[in-house]
């Protein structure tokens, strides 16, 4: 027998494997498709105060070995979570963690007290790198004063465990880290998308509405890898890694960088059954190599 | 668990013309019910280059042999590849997806209208309207002959018309523009369409002009197909709904165009 088990803060995951915000729904949408409580976690959608449709079609772009999107959070509002889907998936056997949004500090800390009031939410994780929205979002996890200024308030406003999501569009991942650490953050998952953007070469125009949108897939992992090992150096708090995680052996890379858990994303599109083989996977693999605790692989990189 | 996620092998692709294809799977386990208008995503991975699934239209289904077909235009990546797959090979469908067309209880006379690869959908729905002994005529647009397809299968449920831009098969013009429009004898109860963009704008004008239900299947690119990603949405007069979930027939007078 080989123990999965990991923990972020004060929380104890069955294992290491949830999906990542926007790429999962709330869960429920999936059951169709798999076992959620087998996951170690599931962060939902996106939540904001107010009820947003997002941004206008097209807001994809498939990309080499990736894609681009421009969704731009598009849910119905915090309210409506709670009285509409919180009662459906609290019970879930598996950690749901919801992703906080904002276009203001007063925004993220209002959609946060709710939160804060729900039994079977035990953490946030708090969005500060969403690249598709015009307020709010990346701007604040992309310089540290207001990094650290979003982190605090929402600390304050919250008992449970805080998980900030960060940015990889900054020159120095570690700094941003660093910075929300010391505000208050009990872990850090990264990373959000790359800001990027696709033309069509024979109208001229961009592909995606709003010109520029984010980077997810298999293109974007040696990124990841490379900003979970900068921060893993840097800061004391568990990260949750996440960046084109398509199988089990990605994940253990993931691992072996610093990363305590990861998220499984763009890969759910494509298969909405992957999340549960990779955990599978990485058992398989800690077997195959006579580990007896995944939490042995965290940071063991031998460099 | 209700929909099929599992990998299929190829049975048949048949070429009626250059750029399009027939392809056929068997389905490992039995087809649970297709509605007209139901499709899946294939996953392409014969080759590096396309990454993500591709929805497809499902063209027609034998549940006794376990099989399900589409009708697949080149457009891109993902038609050609998938083309060039030899029979024998698996590849991984999801199906059936999203929801589909609505026949009133009371219809007597429907009108298709259908233009490339939107013809697709409209082989299930001719078989539905002909075993509830609904009267049921099929306009096809394209720019030349070579573009109208399958009209020896639609002939079976229907009476079959045409019109291509270049004159060369049916009436010349596109397909808003087919006397079936202007005949002093038009009494349809409902209209669907599927094809490009504009062809379905302008027919679902027609339609709020006559005062006639209609029904159209949206082709917006998707990441996922099954409801997660929201980049399928469309505007509609309740907001963005997904493509892939509250879709792809909408009723046009539903949709903010």
């Amino acid at each position: 027998m080989v123990d999965l088990r990991v923990k972020i803060h004060d929380i104890e995951f069955k294992n290491p494997v949830t999906v990542a915000s926007g790429t999962f729904g709330f869960g429920e949408e999936m059951l169709e498709f798999v076992d959620v409580n087998k996951l170690g976690g599931i962060f939902i959608k996106g939540l904001t105060l107010e009820n947003r449709e997002g941004n206008d079609y097209p807001r994809m772009a498939e990309t080499a070995s990736g894609m681009l999107n421009a969704v731009g959070l598009q849910n119905k509002g915090i309210d409506y979570f709670i009285d509409h889907i919180y009662p459906n998936i609290k019970d879930f056997d598996t950690h749901i963690i919801a992703n906080v949004n904002g276009s203001t500090v007063e925004d993220y800390i209002a959609v946060t007290e709710k939160l804060n009031e729900l039994d079977k939410i035990p953490a946030i994780e708090l969005n500060i790198s969403c690249p598709n929205v015009k307020q709010g979002g990346m701007l604040f996890g992309t310089s540290c004063p207001s990094a650290i200024a979003v982190t605090e308030a929402v600390r304050k406003a919250y008992d449970k465990t805080l998980i900030v999501k960060l940015s990889p569009n900054v020159t120095d991942i570690a700094e941003m880290a660093l910075a929300v650490e010391g505000a208050g953050a009990d872990s850090v998952s990264l990373i959000n998308t790359l800001v990027g953007m696709a033309i069509d070469a024979e109208t001229r125009k961009p592909i995606l509405s709003t010109v520029t949108g984010g980077l997810s897939g298999p293109a974007i992992k040696p990124i990841a890898l490379r900003m979970v090992w900068q921060v893993y150096k840097a800061v004391k708090i568990p990260i949750v890694g996440i960046g084109g995680i398509m199988n089990a052996t990605d994940a253990i890379e993931f691992f072996l960088a610093g990363a305590t858990s990861i998220q499984v994303g763009t890969a759910n599109f494509i298969d909405p059954g992957i999340s549960v083989k990779i955990v599978d996977g990485i058992e398989a693999y800690l077997q195959k190599h006579t580990i007896s605790d995944v939490n042995d692989l965290i940071g063991a990189l031998e460099v | 668990m209700s929909k099929i996620v599992e990998d299929h092998q190829i049975v048949d692709i048949q070429n009626p013309i250059e750029e399009n294809y027939i392809i056929t799977f068997k389905s490992p386990v039995d087809i649970p019910p297709i509605s007209p208008g139901n499709f899946a995503e294939i996953h392409i991975d014969n080759k590096p280059g396309v990454f993500l699934r591709r929805p497809f239209s499902i063209l027609d289904v034998d549940y006794q042999k376990r099989e399900i077909s589409f009708y697949i235009k080149v457009i891109g990546k993902g038609t050609q590849q998938l083309g060039e797959y030899k029979i024998g090979d698996t590849v991984n469908l999801i199906y059936p997806l999203g929801n589909s067309f609505n026949i009133p209880d009371a219809a007597k006379k429907v009108l298709i209208v259908g233009g490339g690869s939107g013809i697709a959908p409209f082989i299930l729905l001719g078989k539905v309207l002909k075993k509830r002994n609904i009267e049921t005529t099929f306009l096809l647009g394209g720019r030349s002959k070579k573009d109208i397809l399958l009209t020896e299968k639609f002939a079976k449920y229907g009476e079959v018309f045409a019109t291509t831009e270049d004159g060369s098969f049916g009436e010349k013009g596109l397909v808003t523009q087919h006397s079936v429009f202007t005949s002093s004898e038009f009494n349809f109860d409902k209209i669907f369409t599927c094809g490009p963009d504009p062809m379905m704008k302008a027919v679902g004008k027609i339609a709020q002009e006559k005062e006639v239900a209609c029904e159209v299947s949206l082709e917006n690119m998707m990441a996922c197909g099954f409801g997660i990603c929201l980049c399928c949405v469309t505007a509609t007069n309740e907001g963005n709904k997904r493509v892939c979930k509250e879709g792809p027939v909408f009723n046009v007078n539903y949709l903010k165009w």
